[in-house]
């Protein structure tokens, strides 16, 4: 299975609810398959940078494996309005 | 260089061997039965080294060379906070570590962050850590003032 930025979107949405996500293919900057991520869940709500980080570690563990570089930002509802606003 | 390649080839010498006795049906479980041996030690190393020192990064290269551009911001970031002397282990020196420490840690990418034995995360979460003051502060429970906040000080 290739991973692709549509596959990862669509898993972050379905398995931690999230209301918002941007998929940033990065592999042309580096050597093998690279992605950065933005994901806005209320999952997040209430719970440590790490932790957060850790779910979304878990979401994508099979893709994981065949991704070299991953890059993520985990907000909830409230911190993605505060961040567009700004 | 001529040392690295030997090691190499008689890496693959021992993995065919390997390989061609487990027709034979003895020693199939031996091989599977010394990795988790090893991986086993290796976790308690692991469990050891973490502590070990109050910070501890691993990553791909050194501080003086890092190999990557997650590491190296890592290694400037404690630079900026004026953190010297932490324990770097090079990853990319040791296939075993390099995996094992993804085990330990349950996390899959390198580098890898650690203060006073707790796992604080990745390059991203460091960075975060940076960009909102959390660092400043972990690093005073460590026992380490920040040199930012020498240089606020120092602007006042």
């Amino acid at each position: 299975m290739a991973v692709t930025a549509d596959h990862i979107r669509d898993k972050l949405i379905k398995e931690l609810a999230a209301v918002h996500v941007d998929v940033e293919d990065t592999s042309p900057n580096r050597c093998a398959a690279s992605y950065k991520v933005l994901v806005v869940s209320p999952q997040f709500e209430g719970k440590p940078l790490l932790q957060r980080h850790r779910m979304v570690n878990t979401c994508l563990a099979e893709e994981l494996k065949e991704i070299h570089a991953f890059e993520q930002k985990t907000l909830t509802p409230e911190q993605w309005e505060k961040q567009k606003s700004q | 260089m001529n040392g690295l390649i030997r090691a190499g080839v008689s890496c693959l010498r021992t993995g065919a061997a390997h390989y061609l006795t487990r027709p034979a049906g003895g020693r199939v479980l031996s091989a599977p039965a010394r990795f988790l041996c090893a991986s086993a030690d290796q976790q308690k190393d692991l469990g050891t080294m973490v502590k070990k020192d109050k910070v501890v990064v691993f990553m791909k290269g050194t501080p003086a060379q890092p190999m990557c551009g997650f590491s190296n911001a890592v290694v400037q970031i404690l630079r900026m906070h004026g953190v010297d002397n932490y324990a770097a282990y090079n990853v990319l020196e040791d296939q075993d570590l390099r995996q094992g420490v993804k085990e330990f840690s349950n996390w899959p990418t390198i580098p890898q962050v650690y203060f006073n034995g707790e796992f604080v995360g990745g390059c991203d979460i460091l960075l975060q850590m940076h960009q909102n003051g959390d660092l400043v502060d972990e690093l005073k429970k460590l026992g380490i003032e920040s040199a930012l906040l020498d240089a606020e000080k120092e602007s006042k």
